[in-house]
Parts: C-alpha cells; structure tokens; sequence
C-alpha cells in the first residue's frame, strides 16, 4: 500500500506533502514515516493518508472574469490619482503631515 | 498534448505530474534514469558499510552508520517515483541484482582504507551533490520535490567527509599519505563521474529537461568547487595537466571513457561481489517479506 506523509515543520505551520511511503499496512507506514521524515528531529508532526484517501480536485476556470473577488479586480492607481488631482492643492500629502505633525 | 508541444511545454520550464499525459518516450527516459539513481543509493553504501566495524572511533561509526541509513532512505524515495511511473520496485530490485540496469561509476571500486571512506564522502558526495542541485529544476515535479530533502541530507555527508579528511590530514604523516593514496585512486573515476561531454542539445535527458545542465557544466564545477579545497591542505591531484585557464575553464587530461563504460556494464573490480551481495540478501530476507506481507493481508 502506498501512504503519503504530510508533514509540519514547526509548531503552528501548515502540513506540506513531503512524500509517500509503501508499506504493508498503518502500523509500517508510520514507523516508516517516522524515520524517513523525522529522524533528524526536522518534523514537528507527520499526517499519514493512505493515497486512496485523498481526491484530487481540479479544473478552476473563470470564464466569467470574476476579477471582483481577486486583489487583480481593483487597479486602485489610476484612480487615486485622479481623485488626488481633482483635491488639487487643497489636501496635504502624507508626507507633508508627518514632517508637519511632528 | 502531441509530443511536439509538450517538449516546447518541458523546455520552457514547466513541469509534469505523475496522473498528467506524458509521451511514452519522456515515461521511459524518466524510469531509467531515475531508476539507475535508486540503485545508485542502494549500491553506494555497500563501499562505505564495510568500513562501519572498522570507523577509529564510536563517533565516526555512528556517523558512517547514518549515511548509510540515508543513502538507503534515498534508495526508497526514487524507486518510490520510480514506482509511481510504472515499474515496481521488487522488478527495479531484480533488474539491479541480473545486472539488467546500471548503477554509478563510483561505486563499483574498492574502498581500501580509512582515506578512501574520507574521499569518498567528500568528494563523490560533492560531485553527486551537483547533480542532484541541478535535478531541484527536472520537468518531472515528484522528482524534483523528493531530491530537496536528498541535497538537504548529502550536504551533511559532504560535512561528514571533509572532517574526516581533516582529521587526518592534521594527523601523522601515514595519516596523511592514506587521504593522497584514495585522492589517487578516486580522481579518474570523480572526473568519469559526470559522464561524456556531449553537447547537452544531443543529450536525450536534457532535452527532455530531466537534466537541466550539461554533462561538462557539471564537471566544471565541481572542479570549480573542490579543487581549491584539496590544493589548500597540501594535496596533489594526480594530473599534472589540470590548470584553470585565463578564461575560467578547467583543462584536464581526458578521462578513460573506456574504462567508464567497462565498469558501468558491469565490469568494475567490486561489481559482481556487490551484486551478489544484494542477491543473497534478497534472498535470505524473502521471509521477512512473506511474513509481513501475509500478516498485513
């Protein structure tokens, strides 16, 4: 059987595929996992999936152009600097009110 | 995807996934290449494992005893890949042991004394190690993935075999002449090891972008890397020819491209012993696997 191993580096940080064991079965796999990925102490913990577990989903498309939920939908540039030119000279830069404030 | 555009697909960087279509030719070169790493790691540590009870020190036996259980670990996770493109590891094993498939230049010699386990994992594991950097860009991702953690261990081994040589070369003249007796034995084959320079636009595996540098690049820097190293504790390297030229390029005498093709076909002066060596333990060890296996079922 084939296991995959995830595995979390440090405390708090998210589990990355490392790779895959074979083994006859659970109690083999992590005892393999656990000295193939962690016997330099370089893991904090080990996920091990039996690889029939996992689906694999893909295939995202975007036919609609959905920019409006992605940070490319808003280009906020050319706009700022539109609505800069038009407050003219009446608004100070951030610059000017730092150096001013004190 | 036709076999056109997926060579221009693999050319201009972009990588391939085990369930992803790939042309029968590109699955063929991957398994053999891959698979001869696999054996690679399984044969390499038979050189070192003879030298586990008799390391000077309980420290250098613990070491020596690590590297060998990471060249192993190695073995594991490229015939995993290996496996995952289609040839079971049990047919990997017995093509291996028929002398069917190949495995390194370097480990088919002698490692006649202490020297020759110091040389042996600094400077074969330095120049192995410039090939697997290069393999962190092969076009096949799983591939790529697993050599990280493979350059991540081998970079200790390096570490390992440069405080051995240290040592003794810090040590009694006998000491000494043991480390230039293994630089002599182990420079013909560390300058075969890269291979023959062919132009890497005619070498199948860089076209296929399994490769991703030249066989002479690679040769270049390892030269480029390691020959200031040995030079400053007082070594020869045994070619009166090596210089490095005004433009930055080493010349060296050529390598015996005979003698690499003799001993990589199964010809080298341990091949065979070695061999038969993983013959009779895979066959005094089928019962652990029947017994495993059967529990398992």
């Amino acid at each position: 059987m084939i296991f995959e191993v995830f595995r979390q580096e440090k405390k708090g940080a998210a589990f990355a595929h490392a790779g895959s064991v074979e083994a006859p079965d659970a109690t083999f796999a992590h005892a393999y996992a656990h000295e193939q990925y962690g016997r330099r102490q370089e893991s904090e913990a080990l996920w091990v999936v039996p690889r029939d577990a996992i689906h694999e989903v893909h295939d995202f498309h975007d036919e609609l152009h959905q920019t409006y939920h992605r940070v490319d939908g808003y280009p906020l540039k050319e706009k700022l600097r539109l609505a800069r030119e038009r407050a003219g000279g009446t608004a100070k830069s951030v610059d000017a009110l730092s150096a001013g404030g004190g | 995807m036709d076999e056109q555009r997926f060579l221009e697909y693999v050319q201009s960087g972009g990588q391939v996934e085990t369930t992803d279509r790939m042309p029968d030719d590109y699955r063929s070169k991957l398994v053999k290449f891959i698979e001869m790493h696999g054996n690679s790691e399984l044969m390499g540590v038979l050189p070192e494992r003879e030298w586990i009870l008799r390391a000077p020190t309980l420290q250098r036996k613990l070491a020596l005893t690590a590297k060998v259980q990471d060249e192993v670990g190695h073995s594991q996770l490229i015939y995993r890949v290996v496996e995952d493109l289609g040839k079971p590891r049990e047919q990997c094993l017995a093509d291996l042991i028929s002398g069917k498939s190949k495995f390194h230049n370097v480990f088919h010699y002698p490692t006649k004394t202490w020297g020759d386990v110091g040389v042996i994992a600094w400077l074969v594991d330095a120049a192995a190690i410039i090939s697997q950097k290069a393999l962190l860009k092969c076009s096949y991702a799983p591939y790529a993935r697993i050599m990280k953690k493979i350059c991540w261990e081998e970079s200790f081994h390096i570490l390992h075999g440069r405080d051995v040589v240290l040592t003794m070369m810090n040590g009694t003249d006998e000491q000494r002449e043991l480390v230039q007796e293994a630089l002599n034995r182990w420079w013909g084959p560390l300058m075969q090891f890269h291979g023959n320079p062919i132009s890497k636009e005619d070498d199948p595996m860089y076209i296929w972008r399994i490769k991703s540098q030249g066989n002479e690049e690679a040769r270049q820097q390892f030269l480029d890397g390691y020959v200031p190293q040995i030079w400053e504790l007082g070594l020869t390297v045994p070619d009166p020819k090596l210089r490095k030229s005004d433009d930055g390029v080493w010349e060296y005498s050529e390598p015996d491209w005979d003698e690499l093709k003799h001993v990589v076909t199964g010809h080298g002066p341990k091949t065979q012993e070695r061999l038969e060596f993983r013959r009779k333990f895979l066959e005094q060890e089928a019962w652990v696997r029947s017994v495993v296996l059967a529990e398992a079922a």
